[in-house]
């Protein structure tokens, strides 16, 4: 850089050096001696992976396996990773992505494998945590995409709890209404862009900051589908909440594949939604051209107002988009799930999933791995649970919550964000 | 409203498009803070129509009436006012006045139970207000009221100490434990960088957790007293003493919560401190300037916030005489937010709006005896901040309301002004003509400049 400024200046040794930076290789070593404690502690114990599903017929035989042996393995890849991330920092490089989620898997499977170890049966239901971890995680991803599109063009949207819970409840009363699911999660959506117009328009049109009109959207929606609740659906669910789920839908000969099967290929309409948005979001936001748009407006909108975008109606129109998927998010806590909506069913997922967007640096495919996480440790205390674990539910409640905040102010820190994200743009 | 609140409304929005420029979370605060009486009345107004047509739209009564709509209009109109007017009077008599009681001590009891309720909300609002002075948006209300509540519940019902000196030392636990937990904010903020919305709510949940978890071992629970999370009940040396004898609930920390308004009045408008507070919150950039360390401002700022919420959590683990469990903040520290929006981040402000919603909470009970959902008077709160937040709105509802004041503007766009009234307080003159343009903006430190020696 020096160079093109001024040729003509000597230079001395080398022009750029990029800093070392240790928080991330740190983070990973840490987990990794986590992993390593969970190896020593655990019991040489024999542990069984069942890789069928509850009630299907045993297609591969359980894997059984010393809990002791797998954690000291996995600890092993996992002291591995570190210190392969130390020799990319040592070297002034950034260490791959990759090793993160080593570091992460192996972090999670001695975990398992450690609490399996202490219950009586020693039993290990892979298809079931992950199918759990999918399930618990759906609104959760639908929020975090939706969240990534809003902050990408410059919005911020702390409204997604809103959404969601808005969501939810009309596609459950749409549903029970019309009697048909379709209609239902046709509700929610509208629903949820509803409320990002109202975002947009708040925040857009009247410059009111989008922290607090979000904030107040969030407060309304619990108070407007907690009054419903109770003076309309509690006294008559059988008309109002009672909605029925969506079906699941098995892919012919790919829902047969073991454990891949009824995880990935037998799921609900709202789950295969997902499965197909995360990508079509990437793919839309980084190789469309409306999605290079997108990401101008979000970093510098006066740069594309100036060839010519209309700054506003494209931020207007994208968050409606976005609102269009979180109220998706909002049918599927509903109709891809349980059926009736429930008080404040949302339960924080929204916020959740801002912190997905985050964690995820504004990435679609990032922000739903950060939302498997929670899904899976929600799912996970379910399981710990059932099966005697010693370790507190609430310490493995707080666990997410807590990796989050390490990694939002260690690792992502002074993050990328989208440089204009919250700022109203005004024409000059 | 109280005098800060009457400031001259702001140039607004359409009026002057150099003004609309990027405004942040601080103008737009005091864009609301400037409001008037007269739109936060119309505000009001508003969110009651909003909440009429929710009560006569989930009417039985009135819904029947609709099947004969066509044929006999009256008998809808006058099931709608029956329905709008009985819960409304519902509301009064839940919040202010039980006319229908047989004593005077039952027919005052709804005003005192809206103190009770509207205490620990002002205190909880004063904390979110300061933080929103310093540009920044604590919404950890909820864990900072945990944790002060926990730490307070632990003091009281664990330690034994003389009757007052009990009461002095859990408060400073609680004091200790609700700062503590948002001085992480802080610190997070000012040496990472982390956006403290998403601090604060992680928080949140961990606080949550952590306290739950706390509730279910010997350190809070009483393990004789089965396996709920609760924590112990605080011994009588240490509980907030009634003040209005024993026919009502209401106790010191109402009186408390008071003095805290005026606390936070000097400290914000008055105080070295506060003038430091309000010129990062006005620009973090010229504070800089002036020789102001902004990441010390953002910690020290945190910590008084968590302080004043954490009162709130103190008033909920001492003002009572049993036991308690993690919900103790009753999702005060969430409606502290809109509390603080209402009142415009001002002292009074917040009293006012405090006094507002600690009301509508009182009126809960009453109205579900009337058969009215108490969840309609949260939408009316949340409208109300709503209609409250954007000026242009209600304007565009309300056409006869004045057009803001239109102030002719000679020099530099708004932010220069404001450095300029933060680095610079002695050049004054052209500063204060802008005054009156802005309301709170560069007016406010402009004004407080004249009376103190810069920093």
């Amino acid at each position: 850089m020096t160079q093109t400024l001024a040729p003509e200046a000597p230079v001395v040794g080398p022009v750029v050096v990029a800093p070392r930076n240790w928080k991330g290789a740190i983070v990973m070593a840490v987990v990794a001696q986590i992993t390593l404690a969970f190896a020593l502690t655990t019991g040489s114990v024999e542990v069984f992976f069942s890789w069928n599903d509850t009630g299907q017929p045993a297609v591969i035989p359980a894997t059984v396996v010393d809990a002791q042996l797998i954690c000291l393995v996995l600890a092993v890849i996992a002291e591995l990773c570190a210190v392969a991330a130390f020799v990319f920092v040592g070297m002034r490089r950034k260490a791959p992505l990759i090793l993160t989620f080593v570091v992460a898997f192996t972090f999670l499977i001695a975990l398992v494998a450690s609490v399996a170890a202490g219950s009586q049966s020693g039993n290990i239901p892979v298809v079931f945590l992950l199918t759990g971890t999918i399930g618990l995680s759906t609104a959760v991803i639908f929020g975090s995409l939706a969240g990534v599109l809003g902050e990408r063009v410059g919005v911020t949207n702390i409204a997604i709890e809103g959404q969601l819970l808005g969501g939810a409840f009309t596609s459950a009363v749409v549903a029970s209404v019309t009697d048909s699911l379709i209609l239902g999660l046709v509700a929610g959506m509208v629903t949820g862009a509803l409320l990002s117009m109202v975002l947009a328009g708040f925040s857009i049109k009247y410059l009111v900051d989008q922290v607090i009109v979000g904030v107040v959207l969030v407060a309304l929606m619990i108070g407007l589908t907690n009054f419903f609740y109770s003076a309309a659906l509690s006294g008559n669910s059988e008309e109002l909440n009672f909605p029925g789920t969506l079906p699941f839908l098995p892919i012919p000969l790919l829902s047969d594949i073991p454990v891949i099967g009824p995880v990935l290929f037998d799921q609900r309409p709202t789950t295969y939604a997902m499965f197909i948005l995360v990508p079509a979001v990437w793919f839309f936001l980084f190789k469309t051209r409306w999605g290079l748009r997108i990401r101008a407006l979000g970093e510098h909108p006066l740069a594309a107002d100036t060839v010519g975008i209309n700054v506003n109606r494209w931020r207007f129109w994208t968050v409606t988009v976005a609102g269009l998927i979180a109220g998706l998010g909002g049918a599927a806590l509903t109709l891809g799930s349980i059926g009736p909506f429930v008080r404040e069913m949302s339960a924080g997922q929204g916020f959740i999933a801002l912190a997905c967007v985050i964690l995820g640096r504004w990435n679609p495919f990032l922000a739903a791995s950060a939302a498997l996480l929670f899904g899976f440790s929600r799912n996970f205390r379910i399981w710990a649970g059932q099966a005697g674990s010693t370790i507190p539910p609430d310490l493995i409640a707080m666990t997410p919550y807590l990796v989050t905040l390490i990694a939002v102010a260690v690792l992502v820190g002074r993050a990328v964000a989208p440089k204009a994200v919250g700022r109203p743009y005004v024409k000059e | 409203m109280s005098a800060p609140v009457l400031e001259p409304l702001p140039v607004d929005a359409e009026v002057d498009p150099a003004a609309r420029k990027r405004p942040t979370a601080r103008e737009v605060l005091s864009d609301i803070a400037s409001g008037g009486p007269l739109r936060i009345l119309l505000a009001v107004f508003l969110s009651l129509v909003v909440g009429s047509l929710l009560i006569v739209f989930t009417n039985e009564d009135v819904l029947d009436t609709l099947g004969y709509f066509g044929a006999r209009p009256t008998d809808f109109f006058g099931a709608a006012g029956k329905a709008i007017g009985e819960a409304y009077a519902a509301l009064f008599r839940g919040a202010v006045f039980n006319y229908r009681a047989d004593s005077f001590e039952a027919a005052i009891r709804p005003l005192t139970e809206s103190l009770r309720f509207a205490g620990p909300l002002i205190a909880a609002g004063l904390g979110i207000a300061l933080s929103f002075r310093v540009g920044m948006f604590n919404i950890g209300g909820q864990g900072q009221m945990l944790m002060g509540a926990a730490f307070a519940g632990f003091a009281a019902a664990n330690l034994s100490l003389p009757w007052g000196l009990h009461l002095l030392v859990a408060m400073a636990f609680g004091f200790i434990g609700a700062g503590l937990w948002a001085g992480i904010v802080g610190l997070l903020k000012a040496f990472t960088g982390a956006h403290e919305v998403i601090v604060t709510i992680m928080l949140n949940y961990i606080a949550v957790s952590l306290i739950t978890y706390l509730m279910r071992t010997p350190v809070l629970h009483d393990m004789d007293s089965g396996n709920n999370p609760t924590a112990r009940a605080p011994q009588p040396t240490a509980q907030l003493p009634t003040i209005l004898g024993q026919d009502f609930s209401l106790h010191l920390g109402f009186l408390l919560c008071i003095a805290a308004v005026f606390v936070f009045w000097w400290l914000m408008e008055r105080s070295k401190l506060g003038f430091r507070l309000r010129m990062v919150g006005l620009n973090p950039d010229a504070a800089r300037t002036a020789g102001v360390n902004v990441k010390a401002v953002f910690i020290v700022a945190m910590v008084l916030s968590g302080l004043f919420v954490g009162l709130a959590g103190i008033n909920q683990a001492l003002g009572r005489t049993g036991t308690f469990g993690p919900s103790i903040d009753a999702g005060i520290g969430f409606d502290a937010i809109t509390v603080a929006l209402l009142g415009g981040s001002r002292a009074f402000g917040v009293l006012f709006a405090g006094l507002l919603f600690g009301a509508m909470k009182a009126a809960g009970p009453s109205m579900q005896v009337q058969d009215v959902a108490p969840e309609v008077l949260v939408v009316m709160q949340g409208l109300i901040v709503l209609f409250v937040a954007a000026p242009p709105l209600v304007r565009s509802i309300f056409r006869f309301l004045p057009e803001p004041r239109v102030v002719v503007r000679t020099s530099a766009p708004k932010r220069s002004l404001r450095a300029t009234a933060a680095e610079a307080p002695a050049t004054q003159a052209p500063v204060a003509q802008v005054d009156t343009a802005q309301g709170d903006g560069a007016g406010d430190s402009t004004a407080t400049a004249k009376k103190e020696s810069p920093l």
